[in-house]
């Protein structure tokens, strides 16, 4: 089936017609030392099957051992998410036939995860609250990389042959399971952005994982169903795998909700299987028939003991908990003085954290706000990336920040500034230099071309003499056309106001 | 030089410690033996002489240099091809990994290049450990040093034959469900399967991984002990390995003693079944031990009956996860059919060609016995059965220090005659598969000579989880009492073998 061919409705008549129901499954690769099983380094982006040992690449004799650290990002996970902690938890073998997956098994956890029954309270944009039931939370291991080789689109299909990279292969993962989403109508895809983005939140805070979701740390099964409204029994669901932004999960969502409705018009079942998302169409296919029956042959693993936990253990890693993301929010806002609309804004930009490392970093809340929201926000909107995805750091805020108020440089050409240092020109003081952009602090050239504006505008002059200390914009405005821009407008004030003698009233 | 193959490894230690044989005559020794032998035993899959003598010689070297040395340094032993080698090939038996070699050694080998005991080479086995004969290896069956018609056990036959025929004074095996005892009956030979966890399984070759247990194969009840002790502890590298010490094996096998205590035989595992000379051994046996002054106490497992229905359960449904890895992607065999090769066929094909149909009749059994539907019936069952076979066991300890009986209900079979009736195979491990279930320790020790066809017969003693020691303190009264009455050791009447190469 090609992208983008199916029929789907509005999703305004969707909405009007069928309740939503969500669910979602994300995994997320903790950042542990070492592997899940294994002693092998857990790092992105080395030489493919460097990062292997025997026990990764499934070996005649290997045996698993337990991470004891991703166990504890698991329990810390879970206490997060506001689960309950088993006191005994067993591996289990997910087998199935896969070259990425080294031994034909994965190992996982079924029956008995290590945590369960939680929930977490998901904020939309407008402040509308709705609580999400996480039904559990589980270890396991990470597959390897497949890459298709001699096909045009990198898919499978047509592809000659195929590699596969093993780095990745046991690297620890924590899936979170949601228990059905029930009751959220047309906010479904907004709040499936804001789940996904909850997650990420909480594991970035808990310091377990990376949380990139262009790296795939994050990752998102999004399911879908629709029934009737007023109907108890859930619709046939699909479940679109492997979304990787949180603007995906919304468009992901918000297409399979209109597809379903378009499908269920026609009188025609929805078929329960898993859907390929495509970001260049905005849509998603067909990938293979899910059914609930899928045979995995699910079986304790027999080469590792059981999981035991207890009150100590559990109470030293609730301990080790950083601040709610909530209770974090709340004392930000507070600490940084912006008002609700201001805060929310921040929040819904999803700059909150960069906005405090800037500030952790030397500047003032109200300067870091204006970059982030400022000039920041509008690249990532041109770019169509998230603000923290474009690469400039607190450091490099701090330092233009310095630029400006030390007069050096003015907010129009901080921005020149800001291209170049993105442009991988240096600092902001060498771009400054090398750019030529520095700002004229000589007052020589500065009275000349204020001396010539004044003149151009008589009248204006008058007016300030006068008293009228406002119109000095003008002439400022003047001067700073003279100079392209370079000057320091504040500087520029002060100097017209002495030329003609109202300096008291600056 | 034929003196020297004949003697324990104990002797072997004694005379290298005082200089007056050298580690490299006694390895030498043992090749020749094995050039001149294993034509017709077919023990050997890979025989390593080079390095084997190169571990000599640096033994010999250090002695001279006056290093301390572990006692069984210079003694060499033979490795059950299912447990991974640098250097040497692994096969486990099957066409799957023919001309594979691992990049690591198993632990249990790291153990025995410490102790500096040169490796002779790699013995047959049925394929990935899955018989009681040795016949279902890819490389030919290994045949009964006793009668080169008979098999001599599995699935670890060449390890025991090579023992039997003394091309090796030690070797390792592992036992799943009898497959390093039921050798030892049929050849004559001593055997150990260690508590479940005594020894690390981190290069075994997995078969069934809750069963599976490396272990010492020796002609002697004290050999066992030495070489248990080199092999035993705790390894970070299992998950499953018990964390207590060795324990003092060699000392409870050095002073052996019965007087006193109370030795179990277990109604259910004898009578019908089993042969009549089997029968008339085990009770010579028991008759010994009384006299020496132990108290023979009958106790009854009634679960045991379900044994080996509930172990070929379990044993295929873990064989099949186990065995998924042998697909062709990332080593040992690959076969790339005609046509288009999708991934699929090639691992199809693959495990076509490189699986024998034992391998395949248990990974179908397994698969079956996992599926959704099932699973409760099949493996959910035979995980309640293994737990009324360890309460069995929990009750028989309670009036006994020690089990026995015999431990295969017949002396060997000639070879082809059950291989094509897989059930009357199975039932060899009648036996030894409750303890494989509940994860105790057993020893087979050889009971003498069957009076209708004149092969070995042998007794099995078990003993609670983590004890042992005990298995070694009563094997060697009894050994030392059997020998009393055959005026030496039982492998002295076995017939000689005059090569065949």
């Amino acid at each position: 089936m090609t992208a983008g061919t199916e029929e789907i409705l509005s999703f305004e008549e969707a909405l009007e017609k069928y309740d939503p129901v969500l669910g979602f499954e994300v995994h997320v690769e903790l950042n542990t030392r070492t592997k899940m099983f294994s002693s092998a380094p857990n790092a992105f982006g080395d030489v493919p099957n460097t990062n292997v040992t025997p026990v990764d690449l499934g070996l005649p004799g290997v045996l698993p051992v337990v991470n004891r650290v991703a166990v504890e990002s698991a329990i810390k996970i879970g206490l997060a998410l506001g689960c309950k902690i088993a006191e005994k938890c067993y591996f289990a073998r997910k087998n199935y036939f896969y070259p990425d997956t080294p031994k034909n098994f994965q190992t996982s956890q079924y029956e008995d995860p290590i945590a369960y029954d939680g929930s977490i309270d998901i904020e939309l944009a407008d402040g509308t609250v709705f609580t999400v039931a996480i039904e559990r939370a589980h270890m396991e291991e990470d597959a390897g990389k497949l890459t298709h080789m001699g096909g045009s689109t990198g898919r499978i299909q047509g592809a000659e042959f195929s590699l596969v990279d093993y780095n990745r292969a046991g690297v620890p993962l924590i899936e979170i399971v949601t228990k059905p989403i029930e009751g959220v109508g047309s906010r479904a895809p907004e709040l499936a952005k804001a789940y996904v983005a909850a997650i990420r939140e909480i594991v970035k805070n808990l310091g377990v994982s990376d949380a990139r979701m262009e790296r795939g740390n994050v990752r998102c099964d999004a399911n879908v169903s629709l029934r009737p409204y007023g109907q108890e029994k859930f619709g046939t669901r699909t479940e679109t795998k492997n979304v990787n932004s949180l603007r995906a999960v919304e468009h992901a969502v918000r297409y399979e909700i209109q597809r379903h409705a378009a499908v269920l018009d026609s009188g025609t079942p929805i078929t329960q299987e898993t859907r390929h998302w495509h970001e260049d169409t905005r849509s998603t296919t067909s990938g293979r028939p899910k059914s609930d029956a899928d045979d995995y042959r699910y079986f304790p693993e027999p080469d590792l003991v059981p999981v035991v936990t207890d009150e100590a253990w559990i109470g030293r890693l609730r301990s080790e908990l950083p601040e709610p993301p909530a209770e974090r929010r709340k004392r930000l806002q507070a600490d940084w003085g912006y008002s609700d609309a201001e805060f929310r804004d921040v929040v819904n930009a999803g700059v909150m954290s960069s906005v405090e490392d800037t500030i952790a970093a030397g500047v003032s809340a109200a300067v870091a706000r204006k970059w982030w929201m400022g000039e920041i926000s509008r690249r990532a909107k041109i770019a169509d990336v998230e603000p923290a995805e474009l690469g400039v750091t607190p450091e490099l805020i701090v330092e233009l920040n310095f630029l400006i108020e030390s007069g050096k440089i003015n907010d129009k050409l901080s921005r020149d500034v800001l291209d170049g240092v993105l442009a991988g020109e240096g600092t902001p003081t060498e771009v400054v230099e090398k750019r030529g952009l520095a700002v004229v602090s000589d007052d020589g050239p500065l009275l000349e071309a204020i001396d010539g504006a004044l003149a151009a505008q008589p009248e204006v002059a008058e007016k300030i003499r006068g008293g009228k200390v406002q119109a000095v914009g003008a002439i400022v405005g003047g001067v700073m056309k003279a100079t392209r821009g370079q000057a320091d407008a504040g500087r520029v004030r002060e100097l017209i106001l002495q030329r003609l003698g109202v300096e008291g009233q600056l | 030089m034929t003196d020297l193959i004949r003697l324990s490894a104990d002797a072997l230690s004694l005379r290298l410690r005082a200089g007056e044989v050298s580690a490299v005559e006694v390895t030498q020794a043992h090749l020749d033996r094995i050039a001149a032998v294993d034509g017709s035993i077919n023990a050997f899959l890979h025989v390593n002489t080079e390095q084997a003598l190169s571990v000599a010689a640096g033994v010999d070297r250090a002695r001279a240099d006056g290093e301390a040395l572990h006692p069984l340094a210079g003694v060499p032993i033979a490795v059950k091809d299912l447990i991974v080698t640098k250097g040497q090939p692994t096969t486990a038996g099957s066409r799957i990994l023919e001309g594979w070699q691992s990049p690591y050694d198993a632990t249990v080998i790291e153990k025995l290049r410490a102790a500096r005991m040169p490796i002779l080479g790699k013995t047959n086995l049925d394929e990935f450990a899955m018989g009681s004969s040795t016949e279902h290896s890819a490389y030919g069956p290994t045949r009964n040093p006793w009668d080169l018609d008979r098999i001599p056990g599995g699935s670890g036959g060449g390890s025991a034959a090579a023992v039997a025929a003394f091309e090796a004074p030690l070797a390792l095996g592992t036992d799943t469900g009898g497959s390093i005892r039921q050798p030892g009956a049929v050849t004559g030979t001593v055997g150990v399967k260690p508590t479940y966890g005594g020894v690390s399984r981190y290069g075994a070759i997995a078969m069934a991984s809750s069963l599976d247990q490396i272990g010492p194969v020796s002609r002697t009840v004290l050999d066992s002990a030495l070489l248990h002790e080199v092999i035993g502890g705790h390894d970070p590298r299992d998950s499953t390995s018990l964390t207590d010490p060795v324990g003092a094996l060699v000392e409870a096998a050095r002073l052996g003693q019965v007087e006193g205590m109370r030795i179990g035989v277990i109604r259910e595992l004898s009578g019908e079944g089993y042969q009549a000379g089997v029968l008339t051994r085990f009770s010579e046996s028991l008759e010994l031990l009384r006299s020496a002054g132990a108290e023979i106490v009958e106790v009854s497992c009634p679960n045991f009956r379900y044994a080996l229905g509930a172990y070929y359960l379990i044993m295929p449904s873990e064989a099949s996860s186990n065995l998924a890895k042998y697909d062709g992607v990332r080593f040992g065999l690959r076969v790339v059919p005609e046509g288009t090769p999708t991934i699929e066929r090639v691992m199809g094909a693959t495990r076509e060609a490189g699986f024998g149909d034992e391998v395949k009749r248990r990974i179908i059994l397994g698969t079956y016995a996992l599926s959704a539907g099932y699973y409760d019936a099949y493996y959910g069952s035979a995980q309640k059965v293994r737990t009324l076979i360890q309460r069995d066991f929990a009750s028989a300890f309670g009036k006994a220090d020690v089990l026995v009986s015999p431990t295969s209900p017949t002396t060997a079979f000639r070879l082809g005659e059950k291989l094509d009736d897989p059930l009357a195979m199975y039932l060899n491990d009648v036996a030894t598969i409750p303890a494989n279930l509940a994860g105790i320790p057993g020893l087979t020790l050889p009971g003498g000579l069957a009076d209708e066809d004149g092969l070995p017969v042998g007794i099995q003693l078990l003993a609670p989880a983590r004890q042992d020691a005990r298995l070694y303190r009563v094997g060697a009264v009894l050994e030392s009492l059997l020998e009393s009455t055959w005026g030496g050791p039982l492998l002295a009447q076995a017939p000689a073998l005059d090569g065949g190469k």
